[in-house]
This record gives structure tokens, C-alpha cells and sequence, in this order.
């Protein structure tokens, strides 16, 4: 382990931390635009996590410790996936820990906590959106799995940090299979991260929400923990999103973390893009029924399978 | 650490428009519409147009501009233009009725390629073309538009799934030898095209007989129940 690698991990992991809301921000900013209202503040998510810390917390009193301890859980576990993806280098000492597959172990975990302490208090509508999130969550993975594995066909390894180093210095050509697989992704992360397709991230219709029924009990420390982590969450994947299908610029091992900061600037910029193109699909698209959503999933497995396939047939 | 190795330029062109075809025709299997699925029949003629044109251009086998040409006219112009016509006659938007839902057909679907580019496996080896590689996806496109035949009951996408059968099989010879002997694609052209009309004439027949598509209705032997 080097002195730079250390640097840049930590240096990665806080700015996954310091941006996530900024980027839910930027979201919900374009959102606004595109659908012809004034935006709100690009901070909103920072005053909101600031405001919910300084308030004091009530808890049901027939709650578990899994209830208290859940938002820990899942912010740990978003905090760790953040240093695991390479968004800035790929020289991390922490990513030898962990690989592709691990990386969604930890985002199963971070999901079945939040089930079970949805669960745990017994309302109607936390049980409810556990369920739906499980129902969806056990469609997204496999899907998710099988675009990471595309992506270590072509790179010959699991581990994030290889692939990206071998994707990022690979020879310019048509890869039909990343296309296939970027759409994949594409589907899966809306799904995965309640985006509008799927869930309405907006929305506190009870007889919708997913996300938002799950995390209906929390109040202060714990939601601002918890809606930071769906920030952290929001972040990772367009982190890893960027890291396979658009991995120029990010920076190779040991170049020392002078670099980092240019490497930083145009992670931003990536970010602006991406989060202006998501706000833009769900401007165009329309909610779905619930159980429409295992045939918008059952495609993005489709195409991810068959990005696998192509690239075994046509190794391209 | 593998290599990403780099293959000619219209190689990799004729490899993402395969890659296409293979999408459409899972596409072509998940569409409910029978206005949508003949548009799409007309992007697969079209993308196939396009991949036949490149082979001949880089191989510089001037016959496969005319069977290029011949595609673009029949299978993106003529075809669909006709199915769209029947289909406003017959009144037939939907083909709510399949035999297996959406995703078990995908499913079945996935299946079938993984089987096809098995299959293709040792046949691309003996051919020497560059482009044999892509012999397992036409063979994939042939297998899903022949389940596309299966699953559906209604008349006109049973004609869809066998018109784009005739495409994957198009697309095999162009990947396997750069084309068949001309003789021989102007008769299946003309084959496809009089089948087709002769095929129109049946679905009137069809209907006139038990007012709908439904192929079902075929089954019974008898006519009082």
C-alpha cells in the first residue's frame, strides 16, 4: 500500500460523501427545468440533512435495535461501496478488499436491513414497501450481476478497479456488448435507485411509494442518515456507471493525487451530464404499475444476457 | 490480462449490426402490436440491407450491392408497405392472444441463443469468411422468429415471424460465404414476395370463413360442434 493509494482512498471517499446531495440536488434542480417550474436551491439536500440532525429523534416504542441500528447499517455499507468504486483512481487499497460481486453483496445488505426494519414496527405501509422493494430488489440483482460480469468477460477479472483499467486503456472500436450492457445498467439503476419508471421519488402517495414507505418511521438523525445513504446510493451507481461505460480520465495507480484533482473536476462535469440525462428519462417517462416492473427488469436481465453472449460469440 | 483486440473497422460495423438484429428480434417476440412488429420487420430488412451493402463493399463483391438493393426494396418498402395495407383491411391492431406470456418467451428466447451459438460454433469454424463469427447470431435470429411462430395465434404475426425467419437466414449466407449466387436470391425474393400475396389472399380467406385470425379456429376438423 502507498502513500498516494491511501490518499486517494480517503481523498474518493469524501468526496462521495461531501457531493452525493449535491448531485440529488442537481437532479431535482433539472427536474424542475424540464418540467417548467423554478428550481429549488442546489443545497436543499444539505440544509434538509442538517436540519433533520439537529432535531430530536422519536422512535416507536415498540421498536427493535435492528430498527435503531439500520441506518447505521446502510450508511456504512453505501460508505463502503463508495470506496470500493473507483470513480477517481483505480489505485485504491481498500478495493483489493472486495470485488465486483461483492460490491452488490453490500448493496443487498444495505437493502435487507432497511426491509427488516420496515418491517419491524408493524405498520401496514412499511411491510408493504419492504415487500415491493424486495420484489423489485430480487429482480435488479441478477440483472446487475450479469452487466458486471460483461464487463469482467472483457477485462478478464472481477475486480473494479482492473476492469476500469482495462476498459479505460482499451483500443478505440464498437463494442456491441457495452452497448447492450450500458443500457442494461441504465434500466437497473432506475429500478434500483427508485427513480421515477419504477418508484417516484417524489412522491408520498402511500398506495405507490416504495422507498419513501420504507423509511416512513424514521425521523431526525436516522432519516437524515438514511436519505444521505439513498444520496451515497444514487451516487455509487452513477459512479460505477461512469467508471465502465465512460472510464476516460480516470486516474491510473501511483500518478499521485496532484492528479486526483483534475481527475475530481472531470468526475464532476461526468456527474452534471448524467444527472441532467436522468432527470431528463424520468421527465419522459411515466410511472409504471408495480407489476409492470418485472417485465422493464426481465428486459434489462435480457439485454444484459445477451451483452454476455454477444461478447462470447463476437468477442467484441 | 486480456487483450482487447481490434478487428477491421467494417468488421466491428458488421458485428454491432448483428448485435441489432439479435435485438430486434427479441423485440419483434416482446411486441404487442401488429402495427409495431411490422416496423420493426422493416428495421431488421433495413438493418440487413446495411450489413449486406458493407460486406460487399469491403470485400468488393459488386453482386451484393444488387442483393442489398434488392432487400431494401422488397423487405423495407414493398413488404411492409403491403402488411400495413392488409392490416388496415383486416382491421387487426392487437395480438393480445399468445400461448406463453412475455417474459417466459424471453426466457425461452435466451435459451435458444445460447443454443444457436453453440451450434454455430463448429460450422463458423469451417467457414472462412472474417465475418463468420456472426453465423451464430443469424442462426439465433432464425430460431427466436421460428418461436415467434410458435407462441403467437394470430394469423399476420405468424407471417411476420416467418418473413423474418427468411431474413435470419439471409443474413447466415451473407456471414458464412458473402452471399448466395444471384440466381438463387432473386428466386427466393420473388418466392417471398408471391407468398406473401398469396398469404394475404388466405387471411381474407381466413376470416371470411370464422370471422378472426385466430389460427385455432384451423384446428377443428369438423364445422358443427
Amino acid at each position: 500500500m502507498t502513500i498516494t493509494g491511501f490518499l486517494s482512498q480517503l481523498l474518493q471517499v469524501a468526496i462521495a460523501l461531501a457531493l452525493a446531495p449535491l448531485l440529488v440536488g442537481w437532479v431535482n434542480c433539472c427536474r424542475a427545468w424540464l418540467a417548467n417550474k423554478r428550481a429549488p436551491s442546489l443545497l436543499l439536500p444539505y440544509r434538509m440533512i442538517r436540519k433533520l440532525f439537529a432535531k430530536d429523534a422519536v422512535v416507536a416504542q415498540n421498536a427493535s435495535p435492528i430498527f435503531r441500528l439500520t441506518p447505521y447499517v446502510v450508511f456504512g455499507a453505501m460508505t463502503c461501496a463508495a470506496a470500493i468504486v473507483p470513480s477517481l483512481a483505480t489505485d485504491l487499497p481498500f478495493a483489493r478488499a472486495a470485488d465486483a460481486i461483492a460490491l452488490v453483496g453490500m448493496f443487498a445488505l444495505a437493502r435487507v436491513f432497511m426491509a427488516l426494519a420496515a418491517m419491524d414496527i408493524g405498520t401496514a405501509f412499511g411491510s408493504l414497501g419492504a415487500r415491493r422493494d424486495m420484489f423489485i430488489g430480487f429482480l435488479a440483482e441478477p440483472a446487475l450481476l450479469m452487466v458486471l460480469f460483461t464487463a469482467s468477460l472483457l477485462s478478464g477479472s472481477t475486480s473494479l478497479p482492473q476492469i476500469v483499467d482495462t476498459l479505460a486503456h482499451r483500443e478505440i472500436g464498437i463494442y456491441p456488448s457495452l452497448a447492450f450492457a450500458g443500457v442494461a445498467f441504465t434500466m437497473v439503476s432506475l429500478a434500483e435507485n427508485a427513480r421515477i419508471p419504477v418508484d417516484n421519488p417524489a412522491t408520498h402517495l402511500e398506495l405507490t411509494m416504495i422507498h419513501e414507505a420504507m423509511i416512513l418511521e424514521y425521523s431526525a438523525r436516522h432519516l437524515a442518515l438514511l436519505e444521505w445513504a439513498a444520496a451515497l446510493k444514487l451516487f455509487n451507481y452513477s459512479c460505477i456507471g461512469l467508471a465502465l461505460f465512460v472510464p476516460f480520465g480516470i486516474v491510473v495507480s501511483g500518478t499521485g493525487w496532484q492528479l486526483l484533482l483534475s481527475a475530481a473536476p472531470l468526475l464532476i462535469v461526468k456527474l452534471a451530464i448524467g444527472g441532467a440525462a436522468l432527470a431528463l428519462i424520468e421527465t419522459l417517462s411515466a410511472k409504471m404499475r408495480i407489476f409492470r416492473a418485472p417485465e422493464f427488469l426481465g428486459t434489462a436481465f435480457m439485454l444484459a444476457v445477451l451483452a454476455m453472449l454477444v461478447n462470447l460469440l463476437l468477442g467484441a | 490480462m486480456p487483450t482487447l483486440t481490434t478487428l477491421p473497422l467494417w468488421v466491428q460495423i458488421i458485428n454491432l449490426l448483428a448485435a441489432i438484429l439479435l435485438l430486434l428480434a427479441f423485440a419483434m417476440l416482446a411486441q404487442r402490436r401488429i402495427v409495431s412488429l411490422i416496423d420493426l420487420y422493416a428495421w431488421q430488412g433495413l438493418v440487413l440491407a446495411s450489413s449486406t451493402a458493407i460486406v460487399g463493399y469491403a470485400t468488393g463483391q459488386p453482386h451484393l450491392y444488387f442483393s442489398a438493393g434488392l432487400t431494401l426494396l422488397l423487405k423495407v418498402a414493398l413488404l411492409p408497405w403491403l402488411l400495413h395495407r392488409l392490416v388496415r383491411q383486416l382491421d387487426v391492431k392487437w395480438d393480445v392472444e399468445r400461448l406463453i406470456n412475455v417474459p417466459t418467451t424471453m426466457i425461452i428466447g435466451l435459451v435458444l441463443v445460447v443454443f444457436a451459438f453453440n451450434l454455430a460454433v463448429p460450422i463458423s469454424q469451417l467457414a472462412s469468411t472474417v465475418t463468420r463469427a456472426t453465423l451464430g447470431i443469424a442462426l439465433a435470429t432464425v430460431m427466436l422468429s421460428f418461436l415467434m411462430m410458435i407462441t403467437r395465434r394470430k394469423a399476420i404475426s405468424q407471417v411476420i415471424g416467418f418473413l423474418s425467419m427468411e431474413n435470419g437466414l439471409f443474413f447466415a449466407a451473407t456471414s458464412a460465404t458473402y452471399g448466395m449466387p444471384m440466381v438463387v436470391e432473386l428466386g427466393i425474393a420473388l418466392d417471398v414476395l408471391v407468398g406473401m400475396l398469396i398469404l394475404g389472399v388466405f387471411f381474407f380467406q381466413i376470416r371470411e370463413q370464422f370471422d378472426s385470425l385466430d389460427l385455432k379456429h384451423l384446428e377443428k376438423l369438423k364445422d358443427s360442434e
